[in-house]
């Protein structure tokens, strides 16, 4: 039999409707390429083989009888963020220490509604707060990709790195992951593979543990656009639990994959051409708007004015709602806790040993610009940033603009460890550069695999699209994704 | 703007973390590097521009003020560190 992991999730979806496999041998096969991979690759952080399985076989039942939802018997794996009942849910962070929630998050819940089998939760950075996957308190996650002739290990990004190391590597069919600033586009693009912030609004944030709640998004990560399209459906929809959940149709995002990019108006903004950009971004976004002329779109230079703003203004927004969000975390309710002199001393002591240093920087950043006599001249002036930021989206596509295409990253995975990054939090800060402008406005925006750096690593292109227009961000990426032609799967070491 | 050793203690007491002596200029170094770098939104004219509230046009949604959830206290401290009938167990807070 040929490898199952290597299968996409819409083949798999074929092969099981054909009876070609079970759902138990997809699973099986799966839960053997994480046994192999794991300790290499730290992808995951814990495995749910019994409760895999257990899936799969109920999923086996229902394609018998020729039923089952869109994502029958179709193996994923979950970012640690989401609130999975009774399976260790800790934002790959200390402090949530043998957390197991009575819930489940409604987006993993609109997961299994659909068929699907977990096969385990996925690393991350700690509290989503990284670009590296190196904050977590699980030791960071490897990419499975490394440059010719290197055997040094590479990052896969973050936060969602082990979401995007895991679908890259065949550790799962399709994975969860979430974006704040840029944490599902920018693994994707280090990792060849395809990921999708939606629009805020689409997924439910219910049961999801919150970073910064006016920026966070659920989306999924694939191996393909085809696959980033019907995971996308699955785990869209409104939620009366999340006030600010959409009350929206959800699209069969699928059925834009194919629709071509004809006559459709492409905008190129000349702010996101940064000084110093490697020529191989350059002349990989040149050809990604070649690729979409060539199949009938036209091309047309905007100006987004506010860009280079929205770094520093996302640096004030997220960790104040960051700082607000964590407070939770005090040593009574869930998790850690260190006991002291008084409550106050107890507080103090737990969430010094239980946040990592990246997540202690952040909370004592937001805050300083939250705390007396400061609230005006940061939030406040960071949320009218904000509003400059989306006025200047709105302008573009006012003007006839369907989808903007950008560089993904500022470049290709850099190293573990590596120390200049290490020195400098804002040198780390500047991987979000062309991603963070999005989640500032509430926009779509999806990473697709494009080319490779001199050293065969991958690169991806980002498309952003207008409020709830996911479906033509689908269509663009799959002509892209078509038009690289390209094999992006790693050389497998491990 | 910046930060000083003392603020930076203040703003640990603030967001309840403890930091150590030897952590204190660790933490003065990297955030006076995040603010100045946010230093440069003072180049932007935000005369008479809103803040943002909500990143998509949305009105809070509103329900009838009636109970529709709860009655299981026990799962709910399930995962504390220290409970007892229901109740979360804290150091004694009141003398």
């Amino acid at each position: 039999m040929t490898d199952l992991t290597k299968l996409s999730l819409a083949d798999a979806r074929k092969g099981l409707t054909d009876k070609s496999f079970t759902a138990l041998e997809l699973t099986d096969a799966y839960i053997a390429a994480i046994d192999k991979a794991n300790d290499a690759l730290n992808a995951y952080v814990a495995t749910t083989p019994e409760q895999a399985r257990e899936m799969a076989k109920a999923s086996d039942a229902k394609l018998a009888q020729g039923q089952g939802g869109p994502l029958e018997g179709i193996p994923l794996g979950i970012k640690d963020l989401f609130a999975t009942k009774g399976v260790h849910t800790q934002a790959a962070s200390h402090i949530l220490d043998g957390f197991k929630p009575e819930y489940e998050s409604t987006v993993t819940a609109n997961l299994w509604r659909d068929g699907a089998v977990m096969l385990g939760k996925l690393n991350m950075d700690e509290f989503a707060m990284g670009s590296s996957n190196e904050t977590s308190y699980y030791g960071p996650v490897i990419s499975p990709f490394r440059a010719e002739g290197s055997n040094a290990n590479l990052v896969p990004g973050g936060s969602s790195g082990g979401s995007a190391a895991a679908v890259a590597a065949w550790l799962c069919a399709g994975a969860t992951a979430t974006d704040t600033g840029g944490s599902i586009r920018q693994p994707a693009a280090f990792t060849g593979t395809v990921g999708i912030k939606p629009t805020y609004g689409r997924c439910s944030r219910w049961g999801t543990v919150a970073f910064a709640s006016s920026l966070d998004q659920a989306g999924p990560i694939a191996r393909t656009v085809e696959d980033a399209a019907i995971l996308m459906t699955s785990m869209s929809g409104f939620d009366s639990k999340d006030s600010t959940s959409v009350d929206l149709a959800v699209p069969d995002f699928a059925a834009a994959v194919e629709r071509g990019v004809k006559g459709l108006t492409i905008g190129v903004p000349r702010e996101y051409r940064m000084d110093g950009m490697p020529a191989e971004i350059e002349k990989l976004w040149q050809q990604g708007l070649e690729w979409l002329k060539a199949e009938g779109a036209t091309v047309k230079d905007i100006s987004l004015p506010h860009t280079k703003y929205a770094l520093p203004a996302y640096y004030i927004v997220a960790p104040a709602e960051a700082s607000s969000n964590l407070a939770r975390y005090d040593g009574v309710k869930y998790g850690l806790r260190v006991s002291g002199k008084d409550i106050t001393d107890m507080y103090e002591l737990t969430r010094a040993a239980g946040f990592g240093r990246e997540v202690k920087r952040r909370i004592m950043i937001g805050t300083y610009v939250l705390s007396a006599g400061y609230f005006d001249a940061y939030y406040v002036k960071a949320q009218k940033v904000r509003s400059l930021i989306k006025k200047d989206f709105e302008d573009a596509f006012g003007s006839g603009v369907d989808a903007i295409l950008t560089p993904a990253t500022p470049s290709a995975a850099f190293g573990i460890g590596d120390e200049a990054l290490a020195a400098d939090p804002v040198a780390m800060y500047l991987n979000d550069i062309f991603t963070v402008t999005v989640n500032m406005a509430g926009l779509p925006g999806i990473a697709v695999p494009a080319g490779k750096d001199g050293k065969g690593l991958p690169l991806g292109l980002q498309l952003i699209g207008r409020p709830f227009d996911e479906e033509t961000l689908f269509a663009a990426a799959r002509v892209i994704e078509k038009s690289a032609g390209g094999d992006f799967a790693p050389k497998q070491w491990w | 703007m910046s930060v000083d050793a003392t603020t930076v203690k203040r703003i640990g007491r603030l967001a309840r973390i403890r930091i150590e002596e030897d952590e204190v200029t660790g933490y003065q170094q990297e955030l006076n590097a995040i603010l100045g770098f946010v230093e440069q939104l003072n180049e932007v004219n935000v005369e008479g521009v809103e803040p943002m509230t909500s990143v998509t046009p949305m009105t809070l949604r509103r329900r009838e003020d009636i109970v529709t959830d709860g009655g299981y206290a026990e799962k709910i401290v399930k995962n504390a560190p220290l409970s007892e009938d229901n109740f979360f167990m804290v150091p004694k807070v009141v003398e």
